[in-house]
């Protein structure tokens, strides 16, 4: 019963100039995708601190998206290429300690890319459903945080 | 002999007073113990030691005295730590004098205590050989059995950037590639790799010995103090005790001297040294960046390049 009600949570990391445009216009247009992200604005995708994506994984979602400009067309000249660096770092990071690689993804998107706003959402979605509920180093619900199986029982 | 050499080298910047004081190390209150000691009298020096069992990076008491001019014993590893501090334009107006004592790689105090039954009372060195007493025994034991696993590992024993070496550079290993235990613990499973990861970690009682004793880690406010945003809870839970050395490891990224001092700081015996041997090669792998042996050029995660790798980005 709980196997097939189960929906993973997913936090996306939206860069203000570029992904976050193509989410607006993905919905401006009508475009269906998955309704299992949750959107954070942030000002750039070099903003992303790795803390944030590991926070976000301890605090109960089943997977982080950011998503940010391509390469040569950040707002701030190079912030993307910062950000990409410490994506890859982390990537690699993880997948050492033993976290599924598909949890943490990274996409770039422009502000014209509603379409592909849509594909990656379900791509990651697809993704983490198949690797099901984190539950690696997620906090239990005692703590204080709410775990998304809880929720959807 | 290089313990003399280094008396006399600290002596003479003492008096001449090209230096404030020498950080180096002196004679420990226990046995297999080395301490670091601060010196400023140039009559002090002559508490200066080296031996085996110099074990700490001493790059960490940099940031306590920022304000003056400090020259720094430094092996292999602390010379890169520094190096790596200095891009980090850590020493913008006093850049410490480096005394570089080519390592004869350090003796692990835990694996000769195990070796021995009954309590240490007094080691000796010869040659390659370490001479343990207690009350009632003596056992010889062959140094190089007894190394630090980081430091058997180390492909840079001979200080970099020193300005003066108080001995010939010593033979250094070849630079491999491939580390058998990496190599084994990366072909595990992830289940497995997180159970081992997790099972280390459990063992933590989050008193921040390895943090303490890294000379990369001087943020005024770590993470784990910040209560504003609060990244982490103060318990003990598996899940902050994982969270904890995840980050703490991968704040590291490109900056790790591979010194082990957080390995050797840790009570609990937790292994620590993996973690960031692991960012150390992703460093080199992705970035081409080696901590410590390039001194100018910024570090890896604070620039970039066009070309980045960025196959695994949608």
């Amino acid at each position: 019963m709980m196997e097939k009600s189960w929906e993973p949570k997913i936090l996306a990391f939206l860069c203000n100039w570029c992904s976050y445009a193509g989410a607006d216009l993905a919905g401006t247009s009508r475009i269906q995708y998955p309704s299992n992200i949750r959107v954070i604005r942030v000002p750039c995708s070099g903003r992303i601190n790795p803390l944030f994506i590991l926070k976000a994984l301890q605090s109960g979602v089943d997977g982080v998206l950011v998503s940010g400009c391509h390469p040569g067309d950040c707002h701030y000249l190079s912030g993307n290429y910062i950000g990409r660096r410490k994506s890859a770092t982390l990537k690699c990071f993880l997948e050492f300690l033993g976290i599924e690689g598909g949890r943490v993804q990274f996409s770039w998107v422009s502000a014209a890319e509603g379409v592909k706003f849509s594909r990656v959402v379900q791509e990651v979605t697809e993704e983490v459903k198949k690797l099901g509920p984190l539950k690696k180093f997620k906090k239990s619900s005692w703590f204080g945080v709410q775990s998304s199986e809880k929720e959807n029982e | 002999m290089i313990q003399q050499k280094l008396r006399e080298i600290a002596k003479e910047l003492l008096m001449k007073k090209e230096v404030d004081l020498i950080i180096g190390f002196g004679e420990g209150t226990l046995p297999l113990r080395a301490t670091p000691i601060f010196v400023r009298d140039p009559e002090e020096a002559e508490r200066i030691i080296w031996n085996s069992f110099c074990e700490n990076n001493l790059a960490t008491y940099l940031h306590k005295f920022d304000r003056f001019k400090v020259g720094l014993i430094v092996k292999g590893c602390d010379a890169r730590s520094v190096v790596a501090l200095n891009l980090e334009k850590r020493f913008k107006n006093n850049p410490p004098f480096l005394i570089g004592v080519p390592c004869q790689r350090m003796v692990d105090r835990r694996k000769v205590k195990k070796a021995v039954k009954g309590e240490i009372l007094k080691v000796l060195e010869e040659d390659d050989r370490i001479i343990v007493e207690g009350e009632g025994f003596q056992v010889i034991l062959k140094r190089d059995d007894f190394l630090y696993p980081s430091c058997q590992v180390c492909t840079h024993r001979t200080p970099v950037q020193a300005n003066v070496l108080v001995d010939q550079p010593v033979e250094e290993l070849p630079l491999v590639e491939s580390h058998p235990d990496m190599d084994q613990f990366e072909s595990k499973s992830l289940e497995e790799r997180w159970k081992f990861f997790e099972n280390e970690a459990s063992r933590c009682i989050r008193c921040y010995a390895c943090r303490e004793a890294c000379p990369m880690c001087y943020c005024r406010e770590c993470f784990v103090d910040s209560s504003r945003p609060k990244w982490i809870e103060k318990g003990l839970s598996p899940s902050d005790l994982t969270f904890y050395h995840m980050v703490r490891a991968y704040h590291q990224s490109g900056r790790c001297s591979g010194c082990g001092s957080c390995e050797r700081a840790c009570p609990m015996e937790i292994r620590l040294n993996y973690l960031t041997q692991k960012l150390n090669r992703d460093a080199k792998e992705l970035f081409g960046f080696e901590v410590g042996i390039n001194p100018d050029g910024p570090p890896p995660l604070s620039t970039f390049e066009t070309e980045d790798k960025q196959d695994f980005i949608k």
